[in-house]
């Protein structure tokens, strides 16, 4: 690959396949983030939600597609279970969260029954894109990348309607919002249950791209969204739902191959054991970036 | 118009710092008047406001906008019925989001919200024809965000969003009292057009007793949850603030130690 002599084309195409996967999560990040102002660390445990539940349907001869569709419909409960500790029960958001969260390990474990499913052999929503005379790790990140421009298309649409607007102004300022008639409390539940059905999206379609579900998949999944966000920010900068929304998606291809790049590099001496390490670092460059530039670390 | 009956309002019901805020009062605001509320801190002002738009919510007692009994309705389910311009500039809109996505969401004020685009091309022309009476220019500024507005600027457009949905009351809360005095001013014969030109029924918390004589065509005075002073017509027309402040004293045989009853 030309201006990318350390990575190999495959390599490459690997990271942009992962970074768009993880746009669905950075777009669902973004929703609790950024629209709701919710720190929400569901997707933890709704990233391998999602996973888990398209690979047991797709091993129990369900269409993917239809499957993708019922973990997409998980991962909205895990969000309304969260919501529903911070709205009715009044728990702290970020706790609501975490508790949720755990949770979820418990249930992933359960729904796959072991630790690990494999979906060597099975039919996959990519499955008939395959024989098409396009070599696979073209395929991958072409098939995903329409999805998340479908998913961005609808996500924008929606936050320019008057529900949209709704939401926003709930998260942006939740008094005025009901002064205007906005029920705060149930745009909370659609904004997390929107969120977490974008992320165990994304969790489905790991599974189906990595041709595994792993109850250890989601760790540090916030983390990875985060960065995603805050990078297409610090890239982009405040201008519009749109451009904020594209600048998830460069930001999370873009990370991966930050990653990719960091990993491949003999110079560096990285280990893929060092990968959360990488991430964290990543991530607190990213966060400390924007606030350098606007003059300096107070 | 707007009726409460026998209002109570208490916070911190049975610990050490309960506090009777409302104590009784009873109130009928006729269609399309405009009532001024001057008291003290503490006096009960904020929480009357607060019981009409949904805030809060009284202990005991019936509160009545039109038809509608609202006594038990939290602040959205009857945002179609009363729209509202707060103290704190910040307060009564979104810095986040543009001038023109806060008009968007003030007119679909207590309607339904549906997957239309927020701004079309005829709301657009709408909104900035309405941005472009108030002579501050902020017609070319119909997509800048909120919070790039000066105080008075904001308190302008929240005037305008109060006035878009259509609803018949308008609750100002000391919507002058974070303002500069120009800007105080300009704010206050804005106000006064929209609430003539939409036959508004308007009640007004002030704490600047000329405002209160100034505007609109009854005064009341509350003090410590309950309404002592009630004056309009032609009595009200010749009263002055040191008269209000007499008036004051005689009704509580005490002295007034609030300065912030004697600005204005």
């Amino acid at each position: 690959m030309r201006g990318l002599p350390a990575l190999s084309q495959i390599a490459f195409w690997g990271a942009v396949e992962l970074g768009l996967v993880y746009a669905f999560i950075a777009v669902g990040v973004f929703l609790a983030f950024r629209v709701l102002d919710f720190p929400d660390l569901t997707v933890d445990g709704s990233f391998p939600l999602g996973a888990a539940v398209t690979a047991v349907l797709i091993i129990a001869g369900v269409n993917p597609w239809l499957a993708a569709a019922v973990a997409m419909a998980a991962g909205a409960a895990a969000g309304l279970v969260t919501a529903l500790l911070n709205v009715r029960f009044r728990i702290l958001n970020l706790l609501a969260s975490i508790l949720t969260m755990i949770g979820l390990f418990s249930v992933n474990l359960r729904i796959m029954g072991r630790p690990n499913v494999a979906l060597i052999n099975a039919d996959t929503m990519l499955s008939p894109f395959y024989g098409l005379g396009l070599r696979d790790f073209y395929v991958r990140p072409f098939f995903v990348g329409m999805l998340v421009v479908v998913a961005v298309v609808l996500v924008w649409r929606f936050l320019e309607s008057d529900a949209g607007l709704a939401m926003r102004a709930t998260g942006a300022n939740a008094r005025m919002a009901r002064a205007q008639g906005v029920e705060t409390s149930r745009q909370i539940y659609l904004g997390m249950a929107l969120s977490n059905a974008l992320v165990a999206l994304g969790g489905a379609l790991f599974a189906q791209t990595n041709g595994f579900a792993d109850v250890t998949s989601g760790v540090g999944t916030i983390v990875v969204g985060l960065a995603a966000v805050i990078i297409g920010e610090t890239l982009l900068g405040a201008r519009g739902i749109l451009i904020a929304l594209i600048g998830c998606v460069f930001g999370s291809i873009l990370y991966r191959i930050a990653i990719q790049l960091a990993l491949s590099s003999d110079v560096l001496g990285l280990r893929a054991s060092d990968l959360n390490f990488v991430t964290a670092a990543l991530v607190t460059v990213a966060l400390i970036l924007p606030r350098l530039r606007r003059g300096g670390v107070a | 118009m707007i009726n409460f009956n026998d209002i109570r309002v208490v916070f911190g019901k049975g610990t050490p710092l309960e506090k009777q805020a409302l104590n009784g009062v009873s109130l009928t605001i006729d269609e399309g008047s405009f009532v001024t509320v001057i008291g003290s801190n503490g006096a009960g002002k904020s929480t009357l406001l607060g019981v009409l738009a949904g805030d809060v919510i009284a202990s005991a007692g019936k509160v009545t906008i039109g038809d509608t009994d609202v006594t038990r309705k939290g602040t959205a389910a009857r945002a179609g019925l009363v729209a509202r311009v707060f103290q704190d500039p910040l307060a009564g809109s979104c810095g986040a989001l543009s001038i023109e996505e806060n008009l968007a969401l003030a007119a679909r004020r207590g309607e339904r919200r549906g997957l239309a685009p927020a701004l079309g091309v005829k709301r657009r022309a709408h909104f900035r024809e309405r941005i472009a009476e108030l002579g501050l220019g902020l017609e070319d500024r119909m997509r800048d965000r909120m919070d790039l507005l000066s105080g008075g600027q904001r308190q302008a457009v929240s005037l305008v969003m109060a006035t878009l949905a259509g609803s018949k009351v308008l609750l100002l809360d000391e919507h002058t009292a974070a303002l500069d005095p120009g800007m105080a001013e300009f704010i206050m014969n804005l106000t006064q057009k929209f609430v003539t030109e939409r036959k508004l029924t308007t009640l007004m918390v002030t704490h600047s007793m000329r405002q209160a004589l100034d505007f609109g065509h009854r005064t009341i005075m509350l003090h410590a949850g309950e309404i002592v002073l009630d004056v309009a017509g032609d009595s009200r027309k010749t009263l002055e603030v040191e008269d209000l402040i007499a008036m004051f004293r005689r009704i509580r045989g005490q002295t007034l130690d609030d300065d912030a009853l004697l600005i204005g």
